[in-house]
């Protein structure tokens, strides 16, 4: 690994050696778990390998739900209930892989926030932020898909409203969901390739997850004071980092087994909690549920896509200027990806030499607001749609793209930042104390 | 004011069907019930269930079906728990061999039923529209609030059973004709109206066990029941989580104390 100096593999027997002469693979793992850590990480850093266990338990869990589901508009409603029934441990492999999905997203945002207030995604590390935003949509591409397959009525009106989606894409959108759906509406031919693909993606998302986590291997980590690791002799590296095993290891799993804890306990207690009932009534295309209503991960971006109606100015201008090409709904639509655009461009948009929240005295306030946005436009999300909600929904939503667009930008000129300690380990003693030497001298 | 989601579910309903129906949320405030199985402690009672079947047989398979559930599980411990020869009698009741009333075991080629394994599931019945009942207590919701935050819901659980209820003692006594059909005044199912005529009248049910036989205790019972119908296997998964629990406390807390120890020698006393 470039970067951070450190100690590097070295074979030692014979076998070892005629290994690495042909596959450092030994090495390689060697370099991986060994690698230096800013030793000052704090407990938001456990997010990652929370993150890590949930697309392990997705993938284990779904590859046995796979062996027993059915895709087949007439059978998989009852092939899912045969699981919660009959397959021997059936019904605790579905509620973990059910509320699986809630905690990888329960992960996945906290992990992202933990990057926006510490300036994670700042330079050096804009490659581990986009893999990670690629990673953030590929999820939501697979848990919808997933959500579309117990065939209950939020699969089917879901799938419908959201491939509508792409629909509302000026003259190609029609096609476009013709095509995602396999036929006119949602169908035997939209389920069998929502199976598909809701197999495939958590493969690439694994692959994703690996670029990731070499991007910033390389780079190192970030850690809660935003600077870097000395990195001029290993004997300066040290001062600042441990290595991952078994300090960080250790921490890792502890957190884990703690957050394992509390999602066993939601499994086996209140597996329903973050479902919808209605999912437990069988698709019906001619029955309309009284409110679609996605999962309450996607809520923040859907209050977002619903926000930006036809009596919102900036639409009608947008409707003027393109001759009526963007209408409402495509305005919508944009305003939802353009949501998440916006967050994987915080790299660009951010001008402050300061990567650390904990330094930048007014940026804590505004991301703080961010935060608070976040839980308003989710709660929004999950009300009808009625004139008081519209217009909440419009003002969070704008404070979401002005944090991003506007914010970002300007407070790098503006602020001034706070007194910094020279080097982590200064940081570390401040917090902890001067400890003994470092283990490995 | 139209936002995009009514205008997303008009264009689908346009799209998909030219009589959709939205149906309105219930109005009516439905109150909790202390049942049996409520909370992480709380276990069926399976004399209870025992006495939601007989309703369930009764009364409302008169109309309803139930064609997810096995008969078989009748039998289960953590359900019902009846005894091998009542299973067995309440499944002769349905003559799955009967070729007359079951064609599709007939075989065209020989006209002799087939040797297959029958279906051993309560038959599906749908009489006048009536919905399947197999998963109904996990298919209905109350307690959503305050503003649609879910903590309610954390309290007092998802609260079908206690729709079932509520919607069982729900009935005003009014009706009126709609397109030639009778629907009854409930303020408990979505709308006010419904096509269901109120099922249970007081002593309808006689339990051998001389249990009240009331409307409410009647409706509970049978919602219980269908609790048990829509997760029957729930006694073993809380068992599950109890063991899986007790494990993980320990697990996570001799983490906690190797993590301590291994820290301690980096971490000094405090200064600052």
């Amino acid at each position: 690994m470039a970067g951070i100096p450190h100690d590097h593999y070295e074979p030692k027997s014979g076998f070892e050696k005629w290994l690495h002469k042909r596959l450092p693979i030994v090495g390689l793992a060697y370099d991986t778990i060994m690698i230096p850590t800013p030793k000052n990480l704090n407990w938001w850093w456990i997010w990652g390998i929370v993150l890590a266990f949930c697309l392990v338990l997705q993938i284990v869990t779904g590859v046995v739900l796979a062996m027993n589901y059915t895709p087949n508009v007439n059978l998989a409603f009852a092939s899912v209930e045969h699981i919660m029934r009959d397959v021997n441990g059936g019904f605790m492999i579905r509620y973990m892989h059910m509320n699986g999905a809630s905690l990888f997203f329960i992960a996945v945002y906290i992990h992202i926030f933990r990057g926006l207030f510490y300036g994670s995604y700042k330079a050096p590390r804009e490659v581990t932020w986009i893999i990670g935003m690629l990673i953030y949509l590929a999820m939501m591409a697979t848990a919808f898909m997933g959500y579309v397959l117990p065939w209950g009525q939020m699969s089917f009106w879901g799938a419908t409203v959201i491939t509508g989606l792409f629909g509302a894409i000026p003259g190609i959108g029609p096609h476009i969901q013709t095509w995602l759906l396999g036929g006119p509406s949602v169908d035997n031919a939209t389920l069998n390739r929502f199976f598909s693909l809701h197999y495939l993606l958590p493969f690439i998302i694994a692959a994703l997850v690996a670029v990731h986590i070499w991007a910033f291997h390389n780079t190192g980590n970030n850690n809660p004071t935003g600077i870097e690791v000395r990195r001029s002799s290993k004997a300066e590296a040290q001062k600042d980092t441990v290595p991952f095993w078994p300090y960080f290891v250790i921490k890792d799993l502890f957190a884990l087994s703690l957050i394992i804890t509390i999602f066993f306990a939601v499994v086996a207690f209140m597996p329903n909690y973050f479902g919808s009932p209605d999912n437990y009534v069988m698709a019906d295309s001619l029955k309309t549920p009284p409110s679609i209503e996605p999962e309450w991960y996607f809520l923040p971006f859907y209050a977002i896509l619903r926000a930006f109606t036809q009596d919102v100015w900036i639409v009608q201008l947008a409707h003027f200027v393109t001759f009526g090409i963007v209408d409402a709904k495509f305005f919508g639509v944009l305003a939802m990806f353009g949501a998440i655009a916006v967050m994987a461009l915080a790299p660009w948009l951010d001008t402050s030499s300061v990567r650390s929240g904990r330094y930048r005295p007014s940026f804590k306030w505004w991301f703080r607001l961010l935060l608070v946005d976040f839980l308003l436009l989710m709660w929004c999300g999950s009300q009808f749609p009625t004139a008081i909600i519209g217009w909440v929904s419009l003002i969070a939503s704008t404070y979401w793209f002005a944090y991003f667009l506007v914010i970002l930008p300007l407070l790098g000129v503006l602020e001034k930042p706070m007194k910094m300690p020279a080097t982590i380990e200064e940081d570390f003693n401040a917090h902890y104390g001067a400890g003994s030497a470092h283990p490995a001298e | 004011m139209i936002r995009k989601l009514s205008l997303a579910a008009a264009t689908a309903v346009a799209l998909f069907s030219a009589q959709g129906v939205v149906a309105a949320e219930s109005t009516a405030e439905i109150a909790d019930i202390p049942f049996s199985f409520d909370g992480p402690f709380g276990t069926f009672d399976e004399h209870q269930l025992q006495r939601g079947l007989q309703v369930y047989t009764e009364v409302c398979s008169a109309c309803h079906g139930m064609d997810l559930v096995a008969i078989r599980t009748l039998g289960d411990e953590g359900g019902p728990h009846l005894p091998r020869d009542q299973v067995k009698a309440y499944a002769a009741a349905f003559p799955v061999n009967d070729t007359a009333s079951n064609p599709q075991y007939v075989d065209p080629a020989t006209g002799q039923a087939r040797k297959l394994v029958p279906a051993d599931h309560f038959p599906a019945n749908n009489s006048m529209g009536a919905p399947d009942l197999s998963v109904m207590a996990k298919a209905r919701k109350a307690f959503e609030g305050p503003y649609k935050l879910g903590i309610n819901q954390l309290i007092h659980g998802i609260g079908g059973p206690e729709y079932i209820v509520a919607l069982l003692n729900g009935f005003t006594g009014n009706t009126k004709d709609v397109a030639g059909n009778t629907v009854y005044e409930n303020h408990v199912f979505p709308g006010g109206w419904i096509r269901m005529p109120p099922p249970l009248t007081d002593g309808q049910v006689t339990y051998a066990d001389g249990s009240p036989n009331d409307v409410k205790h009647m409706s509970e019972d049978v919602a219980a029941f269908l609790m048990w119908a829509a997760e029957p296997k729930m006694m073993a998964r809380k068992h599950a989580g109890f063991v899986g629990v007790f494990f993980l406390i320990i697990l996570t807390t001799l983490l906690f104390l190797t993590n301590k120890r291994l820290w301690a020698g980096l971490k000094g006393k405090k200064t600052a």
